[in-house]
């Protein structure tokens, strides 16, 4: 499983242009993802999760309205490395839905709702792979087989709203895997279903990889979620890394203020006191991109923050014992926690 | 008896059904039963947590019950009064008692309307309305109980954030000075970081002013962390009630045992055992005979098809819908 990379993110940065001037809303990114590792990228509304997977797949506005800076590089089936950055729209075109490929929130926006399951995943198919129409429907049948949809044969007729939300979502990651994806995107996938059909698409989703090797970056707000499927961990917040690790240690020792506020201000369904009491909640809310506060961005949030310090500098990526943290001062916070 | 308070609300059979299919005028449309014959009481003060998957029924009923939907049979009961056939005229009294919050703030705020006149909408609309004083008095003051402050009234939705904006949403209930309030999943549109500050608010305001909550949620920890009273809902029936604690300590009906078991825990090392569902949701239109989850559940028997298991007492307060009380049943709760 801890094979060579086959994603390598460094100093990505996104910035947008609009009326109001310029914004950066992604700043500072590194990253990479090796074969068969799952890949959590964890944040809220503005943390730049889902604009980090979209740069990747470079399905971001074009330029000047938004502007990719930094490097990403791809090494794909042929074992030769791509700076994805780089490639004409067409070699991009090649590359997406087929090595990489994507799979987003709401099933129901992604699918066409006036063609048939089976045509749309063929389509994939037909394009990457120049299957005739017979074949492609045949491998269309064997997806759905796959990911789990009874009757598979008689499914390729049937249209999106025939469908359950939990198995348009299999639709979706069938259309995802019609080419064998040695990268698979998927952005909040399953938070728009309920918790049972959740645990069903996260089990489909670890079995898939157990069988193909593909690698997963999981983009989610849940760390419940994060705990049942993801190796790693990202956590961004406002546009920044501010923690990254292996799941284990990220999830059981945060290091970050922000990663240890959000993991005690969610109740866990084991741990219920039953109580009533109040809940640890971060105080005030999520900054705008377009006007962060300065320094630390979390310093005006956290409870170790600390003036003439915090709100200085932003802090610098700190790495100790195979994790990454941004907090001037995490080492302090730990030693008083232990 | 004198221990316990009164009765706020008093749902008798309640049920909802919606026609579908068929032609506009004909005859033999179909009946979805989005609330099918729903029983509770709940106590003056009480928190009363409503669960269930999407097509579960819970927002219909909480709808229902509020009386923002004419029920198509039983009864509801408010401080003792039938309010079940009551007209918009004879609602009209009795609406600033009862308020719902809304799920995303964003869409149930007008953009146009400045804060102050979203907050006074309710009162605007009593006959008499208070006088416009009295009004701005009252907003000034539900939008302080709520963390926000009287310059606020001035501003417009947008200008604040999503968590704010729910604020707003709360002052906009509290304004007529319910008793009794159904929030319908009013955390699951904002950010993480923001949802405990908002459940928060609710319980706090809650007990200062004495509220009765219907909270209506898919999300198990947050209901099992608040509510008093926990309801179970699976194609439109109540399949357990219990005291929270008894819910997630000792389940007595297998849709619970398998909701409570795919919540997810945000700790990579504990393995517990996860109950995965068989098949779909069956179809509100035709729903399975006798009891509508055994098509996917793993303890079923012949004999649950043959008739729908009344809910029975299994405990203190605790009743379950399931013809095998005798089953043991997992709790999420780790081992004290």
């Amino acid at each position: 499983m801890t094979d060579a990379p086959i994603l390598e993110v460094r100093d990505l940065a996104v910035t947008f242009r609009g009326e109001g001037g310029a914004v950066t809303v992604v700043n500072d990114v590194s990253f990479s993802v090796r074969r068969g590792e799952t890949l959590a990228l964890v944040g809220e509304s503005g943390s730049g999760k889902s604009v980090t997977s979209l740069a990747v797949l470079r399905l971001l506005p074009p330029a000047p309205r938004c502007t990719i800076a930094g490097s990403v590089r791809f090494i794909g089936h042929d074992g030769r490395s791509r700076e994805l950055l780089q490639l004409d729209p067409e070699a991009m075109r090649a590359v997406r839905g087929d090595e990489i490929s994507m799979i987003f929130q709401e099933p129901m926006t992604s699918l066409n709702p006036v063609h048939r399951i089976g045509d749309q995943i063929a389509e994939a198919v037909t394009y990457h792979r120049g299957l005739g129409r017979k074949q492609a429907l045949a491998r269309a049948e064997e997806l759905l087989e796959l990911v789990g949809i009874p009757e598979p044969r008689r499914r390729l007729a049937a249209y999106p709203h025939h469908l359950s939300g939990g198995m348009r979502q299999r639709v979706m990651i069938a259309m995802a895997l019609a080419c064998d994806p040695s990268l698979l995107i998927a952005d909040e996938p399953t938070t728009a279903l309920d918790v049972t059909v959740q645990a069903g698409i996260i089990d489909l989703l670890k079995s898939l990889q157990a069988k193909t090797g593909m690698a997963i970056i999981f983009v989610t707000h849940n760390l419940g979620v994060v705990a049942e499927i993801a190796d790693s961990v990202m956590v961004m917040y406002a546009g920044r890394i501010v923690e990254r690790g292996d799941s284990v240690g990220l999830l059981q020792r945060p290091r970050m203020p922000y990663t240890q506020g959000l993991l005690r201000s969610v109740p866990r369904i084991d741990r219920l006191d039953f109580g009533g009491g109040v809940l640890p909640a971060i105080p005030g809310s999520v900054p705008d991109p377009g006007r962060l506060p300065p320094g630390c961005s979390f310093h005006p949030r956290c409870g170790h923050a600390r003036p003439g310090a915090c709100d200085a500098a932003v802090p610098a990526l700190e790495e100790a014992d195979g994790r990454v943290v941004r907090c001037l001062r995490w080492r302090e916070i730990e030693a008083a926690g232990a | 008896m004198m221990t316990k308070p009164p009765s706020i609300l008093e749902l008798q059979e309640l049920s909802k059904s919606f026609p579908v299919g068929g032609s506009l005028f004909g005859r033999n449309r179909l009946q979805v039963r989005a609330v099918d014959r729903v029983s509770f009481t709940v106590r003056q003060g009480e928190v009363l947590g409503l669960v269930g998957e999407s097509g579960s029924g819970k927002s219909t009923l909480g709808r229902t019950l509020l009386r923002l939907m004419r029920p198509t049979g039983g009864r509801v009961l408010f401080e003792g009064v039938d309010i079940t056939d009551l007209g918009r005229r004879q609602l009209k009294p009795i609406r600033p008692r009862l308020q719902f919050v809304f799920q995303d703030p964003a869409a149930s705020l007008n953009p146009r309307m400045t804060v102050g006149r979203i907050v006074a909408m309710p009162l605007r609309v009593q006959k008499p309305a208070p006088p416009a004083v009295e009004r701005a008095a009252r907003v000034a003051a539900a939008l302080e109980t709520v963390g926000l402050s009287a310059s606020h009234a001035e501003r417009f939705p947008h200008e604040f954030s999503g968590g704010q904006r729910q604020r707003i949403g709360i002052a906009r209930a509290l304004v007529t000075e319910p008793r009794l309030l159904v929030a319908d999943e009013p955390v699951s549109a904002l950010d993480v970081s923001v949802q405990a500050q908002i459940i928060n608010l609710l319980m706090e305001v809650k007990r200062r002013l004495d509220l009765t909550i219907v909270f209506i949620s898919h999300d198990l920890a947050v209901v099992g962390q608040i509510c008093d009273r926990v309801a179970v809902m699976y194609l439109g029936r109540i399949v357990e009630i219990a005291p929270a604690r008894a819910l997630f300590e000792t389940p007595r009906h297998p849709y619970t045992e398998a909701l409570l078991s795919a919540a997810p825990i945000p700790d990579p090392t504990l393995r517990r055992p996860r109950i995965l569902l068989k098949g779909e949701l069956p179809s509100p239109l035709s729903p399975p005979s006798g009891c509508a989850f055994r098509t996917r559940c793993r303890y079923a028997l012949p004999a649950c098809a043959e008739a729908v298991p009344p809910l029975q007492a299994v405990g203190e307060g605790h009743f379950s819908a399931c013809i095998r009380p005798e089953l043991a049943l997992a709790s999420p709760l780790a081992p004290a």
